[in-house]
């Protein structure tokens, strides 16, 4: 039990835990701001950024991956100003026709492009490969303290805990301003407060939360856990700290039930396989916001 | 005009709101066009116009909220930036979501950022001078409530504690009277006359021309362009209110 478990189930758990909360986070402040859509949008343009990085590198890895990613969203942003201000469509519209474009370009690209050699397909990019983040190092509990074995962890989950580590600070640093431009942006900037700034910053935290979980966990955990955990928070409370904690809750949540359930969920049920652990963290989320809608405290407002 | 010739330059320099040239463009449309102001002070000036005639967005262009294309306001002689705590800015009741996970208090606390900052703590004084802002709008008792439990009136005159709460000499308020109970109406107006009994200076832009004698001294009459500018007895005549409203409005008395 304890070498299976420390060696199969314990890194895909952490790593998933770790990737629900970082893109949950900023989520609260996208959700308030009304631009939920735009963690949708990053999560589908990081497709053909990473795409195009390997082509240019010939190798998966980290930096060349999170600049394509971050090229990407750079031109995404200047495609949907454009679209929006010279094809006179609404914002939500004009983000909308960018993001599935780029997608489609990426899936496009990734079908001609040769990654036999390596593991990126359509499938990878949409539910990632978390069951097969494994640590075949580890013999045991034991091994939790044993250095040799903990530096051949997979690399996945150090990224996402210095992800989650950094949007975390951040957010604490900043959360005034922050909280302040959410909630009236014309009186913060009559504070003198660089309101464009901190909206940027808020989307580049978002765009970092999904450029390292996209990897691991895939584009359905991270479009699912940008909204559905800060929405089932809001429905439980009425102030931006508690929400912003409960958020956190219901995200490290979805990720350990969903794991468990897509792992054995099925076994239970007599099936014989197990199912797609990204597929059921976010179902997991949905139905923890479908749980909160209709018996959370703060329902009503 | 005649105001102007009486207006001296002691008047001018003194003054703790002044703009000049000020252009704002929608798209391509100038919504506010080369509009001087010169706010007295310690007066109550009233800012009215038409729908459309540019009040809110000369206040918003004078704090830098929107980006005016040519001209600048000027505070106390000083540029803007010098001059940001002194100023308090309610903006218009309907410019925020009212569903935010937050309570009274914690708006009202959000007057005292100049002084937090990023890192200060919150302390027990901080939060009793909170306190005295809300009791002083007459809403002491509401303090824990989640702010999208309060009624129009409710959420305006806690808009206005945060205002108090900055500790300004400069107040500019953006239609603070719209869509507010009488009981609000008055007690926001006793609050208004009280600053200005402390010698502080109030702006509003204000749409109801029934009640500007009554609640204001100085007016400015402004349609995409100043109309006037002046005391009440001055300034606010149906010559004026015709060349703003285009003689769709009479003055009752």
């Amino acid at each position: 039990m304890g070498f299976e478990f420390v060696a199969l189930s314990l890194p895909p758990l952490v790593i998933g835990v770790f990737a629900a909360m970082a893109c949950a986070l900023p989520g609260n402040f996208l959700l308030l701001r009304r631009q939920a859509l735009i963690g949708d949008a990053i999560s589908h343009v990081v497709l053909p950024g990473i795409v195009v990085a390997f082509l240019v590198t010939g190798v998966i890895a980290a930096i060349p991956m999170m600049i394509g990613a971050a090229g990407a969203a750079l031109i995404s942003v200047l495609l949907i100003e454009a679209v929006r201000r010279y094809g006179k469509v609404e914002p939500g519209a004009a983000m909308g026709v960018v993001f599935t474009a780029m997608f489609a370009a990426g899936v496009l690209l990734l079908e001609q492009s040769d990654t036999s050699s390596v593991h990126l397909d359509v499938e990878h990019a949409l539910y990632g490969n978390l069951e097969s983040l494994i640590w075949l190092d580890a013999v045991g509990w034991a091994s939790l303290v044993d250095w040799q074995a903990l530096v051949l962890l997979p690399p996945e989950l150090l990224r996402m805990v210095i992800t989650f580590a950094g949007i975390a600070v951040l957010t604490l640093l900043f959360w005034r301003p922050m909280a302040l431009s959410t909630f009236d942006e014309g009186f913060a900037r009559s504070l003198g407060l660089p309101t464009g700034m901190i909206g940027l910053g808020i989307v580049a935290m978002a765009a970092l939360a999904a450029v390292a979980a996209f990897d691991a966990v895939g584009s359905i955990i991270v479009i699912a856990m940008f909204i559905c955990p800060p929405a089932t928070a809001r429905l439980m409370t009425n102030r931006l700290g508690h929400q912003v904690v409960w958020s956190l809750f219901f995200a490290a949540l979805s990720a350990v039930l969903g794991y468990v359930l897509a792992g054995y969920g099925p076994l239970w049920l007599g099936a014989s396989d197990s199912v797609s652990a990204a597929g059921m963290i976010a179902t997991v989320s949905g139905l923890l916001l479908g749980g909160a809608a209709l018996f959370a405290p703060h329902r009503q407002s | 005009m005649a105001y102007e010739a009486s207006m001296t330059e002691a008047t001018l320099a003194g003054s703790p709101f002044v703009v000049r040239g000020l252009t704002v463009a929608y798209d391509a449309e100038a919504v506010v066009q080369d509009v001087d102001m010169t706010v007295s002070a310690g007066s109550m000036t009233a800012i009215i116009g038409p729908n459309g005639a540019g009040k809110s967005t000369l206040l918003k262009a004078a704090l830098g909220i929107v980006r005016p294309l040519a001209g600048a306001a000027r505070f106390w002689d000083a540029p803007l930036a010098q001059s940001r705590r002194r100023i308090a800015y309610v903006p218009q009741r309907a410019s925020v979501d009212w569903d935010f996970p937050t309570r009274v208090i914690d708006v009202v606390l959000m007057g005292l950022y100049q002084e937090l900052g990023l890192f200060r703590r919150l302390s027990a004084r901080h939060k009793q001078a909170a306190m005295a802002c809300l009791e002083r709008v007459g809403m002491q008792d509401f303090a824990e409530r989640q702010i999208g439990q309060l009624s129009g009136g409710q959420q305006q005159r806690v808009f206005l504690a945060r205002a108090l709460a900055q500790g300004a000499d400069l107040y500019l308020l953006d239609e603070p009277f719209a869509g507010v109970d009488a009981a609000t109406e008055a007690a926001i107006i006793a609050v208004l006359k009280s600053l200005r009994d402390e010698g502080r200076t109030v702006v509003a832009v204000h749409h109801d021309l029934s009640t500007v004698a009554q609640y204001f001294d100085h007016v400015f009459v402004i349609n995409r362009h100043r109309v006037a500018e002046g005391p009440v007895v001055e300034a606010f005549t149906q010559t004026t209110l015709d060349a703003a409203y285009g003689g769709r409005v009479r003055l009752s008395d």
